[in-house]
């Protein structure tokens, strides 16, 4: 499926729920099942430092795609990086430079991605971009 | 005092009547407590609104506090009628607005019993007032020396130290604190030698809301020749200060935390060290005499206080100064030790919570974890309902580290915070643990 594709399902998939308090425990349990990432990339190198949560991002090139795995402190940012994941990974390099984010502000999770926050999703946005970059400078 | 008497004397009247009223309200009533916090709510308009479709709980007092009207008002009236640059201006609206500055001078000196007002200075906040005189001592410490801090100070009280240290090689000690959060006097008094220069401390921690003995730690730095910055952030906003009565060389705090703008806040300096410490910041207001080969400098407080002031701000800070002392700082001092007792009793009962920050004399700060559950999404899914607290580090990474966890969740109590708020953040965060549980 391409990056569009897979934001409209999460779009459609959000759109069952009637309050924020189901779109939030979706998200939790998202958290909770998003794959770790292995210990051997659980480093110092691999981690974004938001003020409030912490999360690691490790990217990697399969077949000419970059498949990224990822992982917080914070379950609730846990969450949110498993819809990332889902959108981003596994995907051509210049469709992931091209893609934006704009389908959090419809799926009512707009908060989690500002600066504000602090949590290190924006951080981890800008460094998915950069291994999409690299990895397209590579082939 | 034109200004003074068309505007401050209007909204203080309307002030003094609220005032009267509560009082008169709070006898009819026989209600026990010294404040009817209905009415200290009216004062504060940003309370009246619903967040995420709730009443809005605000828990982030030791962030920054909300404001009355009458300092809104005191802003925008400033501007209304007597806006002009301070101190130069031969015109009447400069002279003005150089009394009320002057005015809000004089009324902060009375509040924290400094002897001169110009031993008052006005700065951007207590961050302001540490690199101030962190600055000064590069003129007055060498290799060798000592600068001493504690382990439970904000990130603003550290760094500028570290920096001085750099500067000049002296050392940084750092007095620890034991489990509760309480400084461990014994290491004090064992770290204080005669190469110790300057002591430099919280009155009141912002993230443990621990309460310093501050008197002891002055007399016995004094004892040893150390000269003694306060940092009063936290401090100034709930308790009466006496600076004459604490004998310290310096106190700090900022305007925002105490009902004023952003931006305010003052420095107050013994008048010798002020004479002794060099100018911080070059520019207009802080001189004497300008020529290529030589600048002299003015005499205080203008020696320190370069370039056109936050002129509004230091105005208002008197405001809202005022305006604290009119509800009684005694009062906000008991109540808020109400608050914060049946928060910590209330919270304390939610299975597996636990408080960080347990000192015997504490304020109305109670930072606290459940279980492995990250603070942010405490935080986060309580403000879905409408309640504001802080997560994270506080900016005292040491003090996270010293108890081994990545932040805490912090509610904050000021004075017109109610018991009902406190049994709604009990029910929000029994509702976060429920969900991520």
């Amino acid at each position: 499926m391409s990056i569009k594709e897979i934001q409209e399902e999460i779009i459609d998939e959000f759109s069952m729920f009637d309050d924020w308090e189901e779109r939030y425990q979706y998200v939790i349990d998202l958290g909770n099942s998003l794959p770790l990432v292995e210990d051997q990339y659980k480093t110092d190198e691999n981690i974004i430092k938001g003020c409030q949560s912490k999360v690691w991002l490790h990217g990697e090139q399969n077949d000419g795609n970059v498949v990224f795995t990822a992982d917080s402190d914070a379950i609730l940012t846990k969450g949110i990086i498993a819809i990332l994941i889902r959108v981003f990974s596994n995907q051509k390099p210049a469709d992931i430079l091209e893609a934006d984010t704009d389908f959090i502000d419809e799926i009512g999770l707009k908060e989690h991605l500002s600066p504000t926050r602090a949590n290190g999703l924006v951080s981890m946005i800008k460094q998915i971009k950069m291994y999409a970059l690299a990895f397209s400078a590579k082939s | 005092m034109l200004w003074q008497k068309t505007v401050i004397t209007k909204t203080s009247r309307k002030f003094a009547w609220n005032f009267v009223i509560r009082c008169l309200k709070g006898a009819n009533t026989g209600d026990t407590e010294m404040l009817d916090i209905q009415n200290v709510r009216n004062d504060f308009p940003v309370l009246n609104q619903t967040v995420n479709g709730k009443p809005l709980v605000y828990f982030d007092n030791a962030a920054t506090s909300q404001k009355p009207q009458i300092v809104i008002d005191a802003i925008s009236n400033y501007y209304s009628t007597i806006n002009a640059n301070i101190h130069r201006g031969v015109h009447t609206l400069s002279q003005l607005a150089t009394d009320a500055y002057e005015v809000s001078r004089q009324t902060i000196q009375k509040h924290i019993n400094a002897k001169h007002a110009h031993e008052v200075l006005f700065t951007a906040g207590t961050t302001h007032g540490v690199n101030l005189v962190a600055n000064g001592f590069s003129a007055l410490i060498k290799t060798g020396d000592e600068v001493m801090i504690s382990a439970m100070e904000h990130h603003s009280n550290i760094v500028p130290w570290q920096m001085l240290c750099e500067r000049t090689g002296a050392k940084l000690v750092v007095i620890p604190m034991n489990q509760h959060g309480e400084l461990v006097m014994e290491e004090f008094e064992r770290l204080l030698t005669e190469k110790t220069k300057i002591v430099s401390v919280n009155h009141i921690s912002n993230s443990l809301g621990t309460i310093n003995p501050i008197e002891h730690i002055i007399k016995k730095a004094h004892t040893a020749g150390a000269a003694v910055f306060i940092d009063g952030a936290q401090a100034a906003p709930h308790l009466k200060i006496d600076v004459q009565a604490l004998d310290c060389d310096f106190y700090a705090f900022s305007g925002h935390k105490a009902c004023g703008p952003t931006g305010s806040g003052i420095l107050y300096g013994k008048e010798e060290w002020l004479e002794k410490l060099p100018p911080y910041q070059g520019g207009g207001e802080m001189i004497k005499e300008v020529t290529f080969e030589k600048t002299t400098y003015a005499g205080l407080p203008h020696k320190f206080e370069a370039g056109t002031p936050h002129i509004e701000g230091g105005i208002v800070l008197g405001t809202a100064i005022d305006y604290l002392n009119t509800i009684g700082l005694d009062n906000i001092a008991a109540y808020e030790t109400e608050l914060l007792h049946y928060g910590t009793e209330k919270l304390l009962e939610i299975e597996g919570l636990k408080i960080i920050g347990t000192a015997a004399n504490k304020t109305s700060v109670i930072s606290f974890n459940i279980g492995n559950i990250h603070p942010y999404d405490i935080g986060a899914i309580v403000d879905k309902m409408g309640i504001a607290v802080r997560t994270g580090h506080h900016c005292t990474q040491p003090v996270m580290n010293f108890f081994d966890i990545p932040g805490t969740v912090r509610a904050s109590f000021a004075f017109y915070n109610t018991k009902e708020e406190i049994d709604a953040l009990v029910q929000a965060v029994l509702k976060a643990q429920r969900m991520l549980g």
